[in-house]
């Protein structure tokens, strides 16, 4: 007869190597946050977070950094939620299930793995060359816009089709026509997941480097932009400049810098957490 | 005269036929029970009055039902206006997760209204139409979720009443509900009668006879017999509907 291990034994190393990939998962984001926050947490202060960089972007602050990217993350959702949702709503309730709509479908699924390389290209050859928009603000936005409609897409799809079906069956019942009820029977009741989908990944997007590279961000600019045509400088590429093109730069700006970006997309997922848990006391079914 | 005259129904799932050949005339003002084992096909005849089957991609009708002197079936046939004046009780309290004030006003903003009639008003009427207005006067802002299950099926029927619906119909109104909140349902809907013609759904032969003036007994998508209630339950003219009413099947 073959040997077969106790049952009890196989349990318990089934056990721990679940446990220790769940903890191996968790490990470089936790090794992350605290090297970042042990060299960076001595440069924040009140004039690193509200003055112009100075000395060559040696010493000073990083404010324009920071509205840069807040402008950035605040205007491509302007473009990207409006479009996303209304996208996700003709996908999910209007189209019929034929080619185009899969081949639609397959676009969007596409898009997403798209390399952000390869959208800040296609930003600076469509807005910023073709559409004469130049290096600015809004071709920074609009790449970023489109870069983050798959999951915006996604995110609303998946929302609309939460909803109880017995919503949309009582709203037309009641002599609502179509539109009427995803109007009224059916987004109030998806918004929040649209909302928290929405803001969960723009957080992501907007700290990457590559989309706004050539479509908007400034090298070095030390003063605030003043219109949407302006350059702005950006966290995510500041960071990228001072760790590679300034000689001699202390660690701790570097990773001060860094340090300020995480808390900016951390508190940008706090915020979609929070939307969201507000919105679902509102509305519990 | 809200009669409903159904003439030689059929009606498809693809290839499934689930109805064959129903033929009756449904009276105005009065109470119409459809009784009949469950898969029978009494929901989706229901479901064929106010249109609602058109959800489902793969249904097929042939044949004619006329309201109003207006055949719904034709592909003409103005949706919105029919459920207007068809509306569904369904089987489970589906109140929407708003406060009772809003949930009766959710037909209303849909549809607008007369300037004359206030929404408060109107909420205040219809809630007086289902005996629920003492109740829940001082509770319009209160979540419809928090009611009882018969609470939130009589404002359901409320929602309904506000749009000004001339035929109520019913898929086993009381199923989820228990014998002494279904008994004052029941009441309700002998008092509803007054206003609306009213079809009803169970499987409660029970139910059938307390509250029906008619009763049609399906059987396997087809309409066996169709009479005044009381000839259905003391004289039964076919086998089947005898069968039935003695719990031989079903
Ligand atoms: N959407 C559907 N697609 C296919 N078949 C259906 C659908 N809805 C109901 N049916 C079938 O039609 C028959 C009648 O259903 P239904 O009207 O719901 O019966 P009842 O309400 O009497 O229990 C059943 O056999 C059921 O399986
Ligand atoms: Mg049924």
């Amino acid at each position: 007869m073959k040997k077969r291990f106790n049952p009890k034994t196989s349990q318990k190393i089934a056990f721990t190597i679940l446990l220790l990939s769940a903890l191996v998962t968790i490990i470089p984001v936790v090794v992350i946050i605290i090297v970042v926050i042990k060299n960076g947490i001595s440069a924040i202060s009140w004039e690193f977070l509200t003055s112009m960089p100075k000395n060559g972007m040696r010493a000073g602050g990083i404010f324009p950094a920071i509205v840069g990217t807040f402008y950035l993350t605040i205007g491509a959702t302007i473009f990207s939620l409006p479009l996303g949702v209304l996208a996700a709503i003709y996908l999910s309730e209007y189209a019929k299930e034929n080619r185009f709509t899969r081949i639609l479908n397959l676009g969007i699924v596409n898009l997403a793995g798209v390399p952000s390389i390869v959208y800040g290209l296609f930003g600076l050859s469509l807005f910023v060359i073709y559409m004469k928009l130049g290096v600015s603000i809004l071709s920074g936005c609009l790449t970023l816009a489109i870069m983050e409609l798959p999951s915006i897409i996604t995110a609303t799809k998946t929302a609309l089709n939460s909803v109880p079906k017995q919503f949309r069956e009582v709203s037309l019942s009641l002599g609502a026509t179509k539109w009427q009820t995803i109007r009224y029977a059916v987004l109030p009741y998806a918004l929040p997941g649209i909302i928290t989908g929405t803001v969960l990944s723009n957080a992501r997007k907007t700290g990457e480097t590559a989309p706004i590279l050539f479509t908007v961000a400034a090298f070095y600019l030390p003063r605030l932009p003043s219109s949407v045509f302006d350059q702005t400088m950006a966290l995510p590429y500041h960071l990228y400049v001072i760790s590679t093109q300034i000689p001699g730069i202390e660690k701790n700006i570097t990773y001060g810098t860094a340090l300020v970006l995480i808390i900016f997309t951390l508190s940008l997922n706090l915020v979609g957490i929070i939307i969201r848990t507000r919105l679902r006391k509102q509305k519990k079914w | 005269m809200n009669d409903i005259i159904v003439e030689n129904l059929n009606l498809w799932y693809d290839k499934f036929h689930a109805l064959e050949n129903v033929s009756m005339k449904i009276n105005d003002k009065k109470i119409t029970a459809i009784i009949g084992p469950s898969g029978c096909g009494k929901s989706t005849l229901l479901r064929v009055f106010n249109r609602m089957n058109d959800l489902i991609e793969t249904v097929r009708m042939e044949g004619k039902i006329i309201i109003d002197d207006e055949n719904i079936l034709s592909p003409e046939t103005d949706l919105v206006a029919l459920r207007k004046k068809v509306g569904m009780v369904f089987q489970r309290p589906n109140p929407f997760p708003l406060s009772v004030y809003k949930n009766i006003t959710f037909g209303l903003e849909i549809h607008g209204i007369n300037s004359e009639d206030s929404f408060d008003n109107i909420v205040e009427n219809s809630l007086k139409s289902v005996l629920l207005w003492d109740d829940l006067k001082d509770k319009l802002k209160k979540s419809a979720l928090e009611l009882s299950l018969e609470q939130q099926q009589r404002l359901c029927i409320a929602r309904l009443v506000a749009v000004k619906p001339e035929i109520l119909l019913m898929d086993e109104p009381c199923s989820a509900l228990d014998p002494v909140s279904t008994a004052r349902i029941e009441e309700l809907m002998i008092e509803l009668k007054k206003n609306y013609s009213i079809v009803i759904v169970t499987h409660n032969m029970q139910q059938a006879a307390r509250v029906s003036d008619f009763t049609a007994f399906m059987y396997l998508g087809e309409l066996i017999e169709y009479n005044d209630t009381n000839n259905i339950f003391t004289r039964p003219e076919k086998k089947q509907t005898e069968d039935y009413l003695t719990g031989r099947y079903g």
